[in-house]
């Protein structure tokens, strides 16, 4: 058996327009594997997606999905994957349910068998509820989660996700990447594309980074976390005072810096549970309140353009 | 085969649920043809036996491709087009499914004419098997067609300006309204390499017994041609509307 989902070689992207935006990226992705797609708004990721399950046309190079030619046997591949594209684009009139219907029974998916997986996969994702609510009546989120429902009805192998979580609030966000690592565990190979670095890194076994439509680098995100160190940021306020940043630095295990923002502090920090704990037994310590205390992500497309920045330094 | 005609059903069944009800294809597709038709009847001269034929078939043709222009003109506009071209699909099974929608609104367009037509005028066809044969290939000739012209519009604002502008010289110039013999001779050729003339010819012809321009046997050849090539055209514009 091969071991490969996905083989990609050369693979090349020219737009009737003359844009280059995929400049020839090799890359495999195993089978059970997530793999991340990691790039900035414009590095090529959605033609990259399109072009791996047939919805573009191949510039040059060559596309394998377990086994098949993409351009040569497109149907076959088809009904091996599913795909959830960048845009919530079910049919508006028609209900979540019927959606799912429609969507199981155009891949081939037959009768009972069909209305057991719509009801099943609704279930998955907590849905049963919106089951005969018209797919325009649904929020963002809502709709978001019904697009990737219905990539699921015929349980394919690989699944393809253009930036699946965009739109998304936090908690359904991690609520999705919790969906997506059961759907992992149960044997379907993941494919996604974000330009969320904590996205990337939280859910896959392997990440690549595009960029100008090429490949800057694959590895684990343990890999990749060591050669670029992504940090996070804490929020904080004391009351009745905040202390000196230095000072705070200083005493709390897992900080790297600490900077003054609009009355708060920022700490950065490498390992969130080493410094929360330093921030709680530190306050206790100096007999100071906490008003406020926040994880934040740091911005993603800034802290991705660092790594590219660093490594166009280097 | 019969996969690829079963994803087509699945498309039609899918597409009238979303879209007869917009006003698109009410208004242009299933009310104008009939009040038109109506119109004539009250105006001096009526709804003659001659005029009859040309109402269904303008009423399968305006019912039909006011759907496709709905339906691929809108789905192409949000990306829900594209979702069709995700399934294990043929190119020429997603064009059939596109044009079979529009072939049954093109139908339920014909309806109301049938009612006028039979009950108040109390026009009996000539042949009324070959009737059904000419109206299916009509709503399908007219159905393909409304599918490969809604590939050219972009916005569905201009969907039914653009059919329009299609639609109504071809309805002028075709002997459904206006008697050939009535029209300068040198728009004969026009009228000839007009689809709608065929359609009409071959409802004609199943109606009163009759042709007025073209054999019957070609009226029936060259609306399943029509049809077809119309279809086929519109497979490769799906092809081809991938980026
Ligand atoms: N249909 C198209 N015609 C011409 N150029 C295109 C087309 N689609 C994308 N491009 C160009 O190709 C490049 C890559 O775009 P692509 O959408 O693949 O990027 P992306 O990584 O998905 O970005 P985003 O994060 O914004 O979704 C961009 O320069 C874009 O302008
Ligand atoms: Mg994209």
């Amino acid at each position: 058996m091969d071991e490969y989902a996905i083989r990609v070689e050369g693979l090349k992207k020219t737009y009737p327009s003359g844009t280059i935006a995929v400049k020839g990226i090799s890359f495999c992705v195993k089978k059970g594997e997530i793999f991340g797609f990691l790039g900035p708004n414009g590095a090529g990721k959605t033609t990259t997606v399109r072009m791996l399950v047939g919805l573009a046309e191949i510039t040059s190079g060559k596309v394998e999905i377990c086994k098949y030619d993409v351009s040569k046997n497109r149907k076959h591949v088809q009904r091996l994957i599913g795909v959830v594209p960048d845009i919530s684009n079910l049919y508006s009139e028609l209900t979540c349910y019927q959606n799912l219907l429609f969507s199981a029974k155009m891949y081939g998916v037959k009768g009972s068998i069909a209305r057991k997986n719509a009801e099943e996969i609704l279930s998955f994702f907590g849905l049963e509820r919106y089951r005969d609510m018209k797919f325009k009546a649904l929020s963002k989120g809502l709709k978001r989660r019904l697009t990737i429902a219905a990539a699921l009805v015929h349980n394919p192998r690989v699944l393809f996700l253009d930036e699946p979580t965009s739109g998304l609030d936090i908690i359904s966000r991690r609520l999705l990447w919790d969906e997506l690592i059961e759907l992992n565990k149960r044997g379907i190979t993941i494919f996604l594309t974000t330009h969320n670095i904590y996205e990337a890194f939280n859910i896959s076994h392997r990440v690549a980074v595009i960029n100008k439509g090429k490949i800057v680098v694959v590895g684990t995100p343990q890999e990749l976390g060591r050669k670029f160190s992504v940090k996070e940021v804490i929020e904080i306020g004391f009351y009745p005072y905040n202390p000196e940043p230095r000072d705070l630095l200083r005493s709390i295990k897992g900080a790297l810096d600490v900077r003054r923002s609009n009355g708060y502090l920022e700490l950065i920090i490498d390992n969130e549970v080493d410094a929360l704990e330093g921030v709680v037994s530190y306050a206790k310590h100096k007999g100071l309140g906490i008003s406020l205390l926040r994880l934040k992500e740091a911005d993603a497309e800034e802290v991705f353009l660092k790594i590219i920045g660093e490594r166009i330094d280097r | 085969m019969i996969d690829e005609l079963e994803k087509a059903m699945y498309i039609a069944l899918k597409d009238l649920q979303e879209y007869y009800m917009k006003p698109g294809s009410i208004s242009w597709g299933i009310l104008f043809p009939f009040v038109f038709a109506l119109a004539f009847m009250f105006r001096h001269g009526g709804l003659t036996t001659w005029l009859v034929p040309g109402m269904i078939s303008l009423a399968l043709f305006f019912g039909a491709t006011s759907m496709s222009g709905m339906s691929i003109v809108f789905e192409r506009r949000i990306g829900s087009f594209e979702r069709l071209l995700l399934f294990p699909a043929s190119y020429i099974g997603i064009a059939l499914g596109k044009s079979l929608s529009s072939f049954f609104l093109g139908l339920v367009s014909a309806v109301p004419i049938f009612l006028l037509a039979y009950f108040i005028l109390h026009v009996i066809p000539a042949h009324a098997i070959l009737l059904v044969l000419a109206i299916i290939l009509a709503s399908f000739a007219s159905s393909s067609f409304g599918v490969l012209l809604s590939f050219i519009i972009k916005e569905p604002e201009q969907v039914m300006v653009i059919l329009n502008l299609v639609r109504f010289p071809m309805m002028f110039l075709s002997d459904v309204i206006i008697p050939v013999s009535l029209m300068p001779h040198y728009l004969l050729s026009i009228v000839l390499i007009q689809p709608l003339t065929y359609m009409t010819e071959a409802i004609r012809y199943a109606s009163i017994g009759s042709c007025d321009i073209v054999s019957p046997l070609a009226a029936y050849v060259v609306s399943f041609l029509i049809g077809l090539a119309f279809l086929l055209l519109a497979a490769y514009a799906i092809k081809r509307s991938r980026t």
